[in-house]
């Protein structure tokens, strides 16, 4: 990506006016769409840090994973636990975010370890499994000891602090008014490029290569020497990490957490956003999060132009948002099979699978 | 230390069985080193059932075998190429989507260190690895003679340079021996005769080989010494010139031919 713009002075330049057009956006989209935009904005980084977790065991690797938002919950559970009235914790963020990444990956190699011999349909259909376990448990967990507090959930926890800092709190800098969902905003964008920089660095690396190679043919991986079993176990904890992560943040954003944050559908729905954008493509699943979390907002607004074009409502927005999304979903898979920007492996895929089939 | 005269590979009864079919029964084979050694007999003789045995693929029912002395029975697959066994598929399997270099680059795989936090750093150690992978992986495309299709897919080349793909990737494990499941086929006249010189320029530059092939010209023409099997058992052994006049082999061949 950074290789199209040759010249250095030129690609400073772009990198300075994406710094400034990153910055600056929080605050033109607030004066200009309103604050519920920015915390749009705000969901959409936790997306991408999601997506691109989830690319590197689906995308990478070539592991269907359809309880991946198990990783989510454990990484918000564990901060909420650790820094909530809940047991009286109050830990800094500083140990507790990471802890959270870190009980996540530990989530993720526990899980991974037993369907390390399945794949395709197989392993779809138990991570799933474990995915609806995490979540059960989840709410469950109040009786005989109250750890989770059951289908009520989580409240008043911390929010990120450095001292009095609060980024709950509203701050006026330089006569600008930085609420909350600013503030957040930058912490979320931070851990989004962190992300972005550590999977294509990861990609184009000797262990990017052993995760594409497994997911190419899985027995030609190992007989050449690649221990597939710690590779794919890799996998499993680098993309739980990165929901982790994303799930102690989401908690510090919310200040709340539930089960019913973290259904199957939570799952689907992040499989969607990597699988239309481009599975592999660390742009692709960028743009995927980025468009489904604005697109079922922005058709919000259908209800009222219908009133105001039509007289009246026809078609609810939320059935309009399904109808569309399913829509959107089947062009989709007609036209750009691979995603909107496919990896270059994908298009590959895609456009040269006849010709491989026919060699056979 | 073992004797550099002793065999470089030996497997001794080896016995497979699918359900009730005994793919392999008591099979021994020693492959000495520096020679090519190759393994022939009729189609569903149990020679492909033999690699996957000695490259970890299968677990043997009984039997075991050994490599410069060491035992390997019961092995994982990337546990044998650890130690030296590195082989090709008679049914191509390389990494069709990437990209023929990065083929033989994974094959550098287990003979290199980088982890997740030089890969992320990117530190000077992980970038030097990095470039000596890529000259190694591209030298190795130049040996086999498709350097020119280094950037190309893998699933775009001709069958006969995707098999020289498969050699190349093999050779990148740094193997003392090569196992080569049936190289020539598909390929034509002219690609088998380029294909005989460059194994014995593998073999010229130190290396073992075992091979399993059905072109009868071309392990005539290339092994020291054949070992042919039937039903999965070894009926005939030594050289090409020899084994070719016995009788159980013309047998077998003939007995597959009409049956
Ligand atoms: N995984 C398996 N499951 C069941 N049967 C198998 C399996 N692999 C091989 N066989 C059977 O074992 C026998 C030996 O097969 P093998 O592939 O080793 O033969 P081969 O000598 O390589 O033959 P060819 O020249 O056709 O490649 C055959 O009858 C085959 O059907
Ligand atoms: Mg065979």
């Amino acid at each position: 990506m950074s290789g199209a713009i040759r010249d250095p002075r030129l690609r400073w330049a772009a990198v300075f006016a994406a710094a400034v057009v990153l910055i600056a956006l929080p605050f033109a989209v607030d004066a200009v769409l309103g604050r519920a935009w920015v915390r749009i904005i705000d969901v959409a980084l936790l997306f991408i840090l999601l997506g691109l977790g989830l690319n590197i065991v689906v995308g990478y690797a070539g592991l269907l994973d359809l309880g991946y938002i198990a990783f989510f919950a454990v990484g918000a559970y564990s901060y909420a636990l650790l820094a909530s009235p809940q047991f009286g914790l109050h830990g800094s963020f500083v140990v507790v975010l990471p802890l959270a990444a870190l009980v996540a990956a530990a989530f993720g190699v526990l899980l991974g370890a037993p369907t390390l011999k399945l794949r395709g349909d197989y392993l779809a259909i138990v991570t799933l499994g474990f995915g609806e376990i995490i979540r059960i448990c989840l709410n469950n967990l109040n009786r005989p000891v109250n750890i989770t507090n059951g289908p009520q959930g989580i409240t008043l926890i911390d929010p990120l602090a450095i001292g009095d800092i609060a980024l709950n709190k509203t701050y006026t800098i330089a006569g600008f008014t930085v609420a909350p969902v600013h503030s957040y905003y930058f912490v979320f964008l931070a851990c989004a490029a962190a992300s972005i920089f550590i999977s294509l660095r990861l990609e184009d690396s000797r262990i990017g290569r052993a995760w594409i190679a497994i997911r190419e043919d899985e027995l030609a991986a190992g007989s050449m020497g690649i221990n597939t079993r710690n590779v794919k176990l890799l996998a499993f904890a680098m993309g739980a990490t990165f929901g982790g992560l994303a799930g102690g943040l989401f908690a510090s954003f919310q200040g709340f957490v539930s089960p019913e944050s973290f259904t199957l559908l939570d799952s689907i729905m992040v499989l969607c956003m990597v699988v239309l954008g481009g599975m592999g493509n660390v742009g692709g699943v960028v743009l995927g999060a980025a468009l489904l979390t604005a697109l079922p907002e922005a058709l919000r607004y259908a209800g009222p132009l219908q009133k105001q074009w039509l007289g009246d409502v026809y078609i609810d927005p939320s059935d309009l948002r399904m109808l569309l999304f399913g829509l959107a979903l089947v062009l989709m898979m007609l036209f750009r099979p691979a995603g909107l920007w496919p990896s270059t492996l994908r298009r590959r895929e895609f456009a040269g699978g006849e010709d491989a089939h026919a060699a056979q | 230390m073992p004797r550099s005269d002793a065999p470089l590979l030996a497997a001794s009864s080896i016995s497979k069985r699918f359900g009730g079919l005994a793919a392999l029964a008591g099979v021994s084979v020693a492959v000495r080193r520096g020679e090519i050694f190759g393994l022939i007999g009729p189609n569903g003789a149990g020679k492909t059932t033999l690699f996957n045995v000695l490259t970890g693929l299968y677990r043997p029912d009984a039997g075991e075998f050994t490599f410069d002395g060491a035992r390997l029975t019961g092995m994982k697959p990337y546990q044998v190429a650890v130690c030296g066994i590195a082989r090709t598929f008679q049914n191509i399997r390389l990494f069709a989507n990437m990209s023929a270099l990065e083929n033989v680059m994974v094959g550098r795989h287990a003979r290199t260190h980088t982890g997740v936090l030089g890969a992320v750093l990117r530190d000077a150690a992980t970038r030097a690895e990095e470039a000596a992978i890529a000259g190694r992986a591209y030298a190795l495309l130049d040996y086999v003679g498709i350097a020119a299709r280094a950037a190309e897919p893998a699933y775009s080349l001709s069958y006969g340079d995707q098999r020289r793909l498969e050699i190349a990737r093999a050779l990148a494990t740094e193997p003392r021996l090569l196992a080569l499941d049936e190289p020539a086929a598909g390929m034509n006249a002219t690609e088998r005769a380029e294909l005989a010189r460059l194994l014995e320029r593998i073999r010229g530059d130190g290396m073992t080989l075992l091979l399993i092939e059905h072109d009868v010209r071309l392990v005539m023409g290339l092994c020291d010494r054949v070992a042919v099997l039937d039903y999965g058992r070894k009926i005939a052994e030594g050289a090409p010139a020899q084994v070719q006049r016995d009788p159980a082999v013309i047998e077998a061949y003939l007995g597959g031919a009409l049956a």
